[in-house]
């Protein structure tokens, strides 16, 4: 064979060459035909299904989609959410910008240590998170509260995952031990993309540093905060495995469904009451809903391009 | 006022100071204001870490007297000791017997191990042929795998349960570790890593009679080792923290993962959180080993992904 193919380069050669590209995407094209598009298309059928387990199946129409809007219990769950995604934009992301603009702010060995160490948290699971912050949140003993109450004197007694006003806060103080140092790796990368140049003439020029910051890091950031924004906001939506693991002692939700997320909801539906077809309901609201967010935010930016 | 308001002061103090002696030019004032802000944040960061690794070790009857570890004066084997690792370690009974807490880290030790090297192979591959060849179908395929990345996951929960269900594959391994044995974003990623190649060397090992996978196998994947070293951290992370896939797919005690035997446990061990935090040190331990041993192509390999999209 291998004799024949020397000889005459032509035709099995080519056919070689031609078919590699198809051989090596093989596995992927089997897994994408199974694992992706046929259960996509089974989601859209599952939605108009209500289903009691794996097996049964009646149709109920769109009776998924109005039950879950209808729903007292995904409101609190689309509230929570919301609450949460507003506080990761606007209270982790400038958290995480700030140490990105102090950490550049020198060059020096220690720069990589704290990076490294702002970052740590991040290969911590959020189901570990959960299960080491019920202990830090506890009353009294807890670190977090002792720290609380030695720098401000208040909160020692706080219940943080009991109480159902505080357990959203709880969510959001431990999602921010974890993802400020995950975006700031991000926007200390988009930080290497001002240009230094255009920084020092600013300065000649007589710019104060605010000035500096907004008329020429902004602009050079600007697409690696789009970046962030519209990922963090994604990852939001879908949060499900911390607030499950830090309220495995008050059910898995909160008092009162305080930690309940859309995916919390759709889980409880799906696998804690057996009903896939509002589970996949459930699903294509989300999407829905992280789809409408994520775009307008890349429209607001006008950064289309760039920015994705 | 406590300790640690004078000390918070005491460091604002030294700052006015350093910035009233040269408020023209308050260069060392600033950069004494940087490194106290990035230590105290090193400190808040670390403290949880920190905290974990005493609970652990202090005997649960001391565990919540002290912050972190009890006064030197107050070491003994009452106050520090190995009891909470070795109630963890004692075993508990299942329906299928006695199940050690040494299968779990097993478990997710094979699962994460299994998991990187399928993937590794096969979005390698794929990546390679999406980087070094043109094909027909390619810029569609292109395309395809980047409208599929947009799709939010977590409307395959439902049909992909169904599926598995239907398959049998529920309480086996095939569940978790078959759907994604592909990671698309693994694929952009080595493609990323490979197009930079120059063609002429691929070319020449054509010419020498090397065939296509060996080409793949000897001549590119040396030449991409920092990303691999990157994509199998990512991955290894992702298997060991995974919760909902095990949670939703594996039903029998013997077989589940550390993430969540460690979720039950904090209901099982209630108010005995030496236990569960002693669990729960020892399943951070070897993504810390992994990350500090590739924390370089890591941090690169994440930035490069943002630059480039």
């Amino acid at each position: 064979m291998k004799a024949v193919g020397q000889l005459s380069p032509g035709k099995w050669y080519n056919f070689r060459l031609k078919a590699t590209p198809y051989t090596f995407l093989t596995p992927y094209f089997c897994l994408v035909c199974v694992f992706f598009i046929y259960p996509f298309i089974n989601a859209i059928i599952l939605a108009f299904y209500q289903t009691n387990g794996p097996k049964s199946k009646i149709f109920v129409g769109l009776g998924n989609f109005a039950f879950v809007l209808t729903d007292p219990d995904f409101h609190t769950a689309l509230k929570n959410t919301t609450v949460y995604a507003v506080f990761s934009i606007f209270l982790q992301l400038p958290l995480s910008l700030s140490l990105a603009l102090l950490l550049n702010a020198g060059k020096d060995k220690l720069k990589g240590f704290f990076r490294l160490v702002i970052f740590s948290p991040n290969l911590v699971g959020q189901i570990f998170v959960g299960v080491l912050f019920t202990v830090l949140f506890v009353p009294r003993y807890g670190l977090f509260n002792r720290f609380i109450h030695s720098l401000l004197y208040w909160g020692l007694e706080n219940q943080w995952l009991q109480n159902p006003d505080l357990v959203m806060p709880a969510i959001i103080l431990a999602s921010l031990w974890i993802y400020v140092g995950f975006n700031m790796i991000y926007f200390l990368a988009g930080l290497q993309a001002v240009d230094k140049s255009l920084v020092e003439a600013a300065k000649i020029d007589g710019a104060g540093p605010f000035r500096v910051f907004w008329n020429v890091t902004v602009p050079a950031i600007k697409p690696v905060a789009t970046f962030v924004v519209v990922m963090s906001t994604i990852g939001s939506y879908q949060l499900f495995e911390l607030p499950y693991a830090l309220l495995q002692n008050q059910g898995g939700f909160g008092p009162a469904n305080a930690g309940m997320t859309i995916v919390g909801y759709l889980y409880n539906n799906a696998f804690n009451s057996g009903d896939l077809g509002l589970g996949a309901a459930i699903g294509w609201i989300l999407a829905l809903i992280i789809f409408t967010i994520s775009i307008a935010q890349i429209r607001i930016s006008g950064t289309l391009r760039e920015g994705t | 006022m406590n300790r640690l308001h004078y000390f918070l002061l005491s460091l604002a103090t030294i700052f006015v100071i350093l910035y009233l002696r040269s408020p023209r030019r308050p260069r060392i004032a600033f950069i004494y204001l940087r490194y106290v802000v990035l230590i105290l944040v090193g400190w808040v960061v670390l403290s949880p870490f920190i905290w974990l690794i005493c609970s652990a070790f202090k005997d649960q009857t001391v565990l919540m007297k002290y912050t972190f570890l009890p006064p030197v004066s107050e070491w003994s084997t009452e106050t520090l000791n190995l009891q909470s690792f070795k109630t963890l370690f004692e075993g508990e009974e299942t329906l299928q017997g006695k199940v050690y807490f040494w299968q779990y880290i097993f478990n997710s030790l094979f699962l994460a191990t299994a998991l990187v090297t399928i993937q590794l192979f096969f979005s390698s591959l794929g990546g390679y042929a999406l980087a070094k060849y043109n094909f027909r179908a390619k810029k569609f395929v292109m395309f395809f795998m980047l409208g599929s990345m947009m799709i939010p996951p977590i409307i395959f929960l439902a049909p992909v349960y169904r599926l598995i269900v239907a398959v049998g594959w529920v309480n086996t391994y095939k569940a978790l570790l078959v759907p994604g044995a592909v990671s698309v974003f693994g694929m952009f990623l080595f493609r990323q890593a490979m197009v930079g190649i120059p063609n002429d060397l691929i070319e020449a090992a054509r010419v020498d009679g090397c065939s296509e996978f060996m080409i793949y196998l000897r001549l590119i994947m040396p030449l991409v080792r920092p990303m691999s070293g990157a994509f199998c951290l990512v991955t290894f992370l992702y298997s060991w923290n995974n919760f909902l896939g095990p949670q939703i797919f594996i039903h029998t005690q013997g077989k589940l993962t550390l993430p969540v035997i460690l979720s039950q446990y904090v209901s099982v061990y209630d108010f005995k959180y030496g236990v569960f935090l002693a669990g729960t040190l020892l399943a951070i331990i070897p993504p810390a080993i992994l990350f500090f041993s590739l924390q370089r192509e890591f941090i690169s390999g994440l930035s490069s992904g943002a630059i480039k999209g």
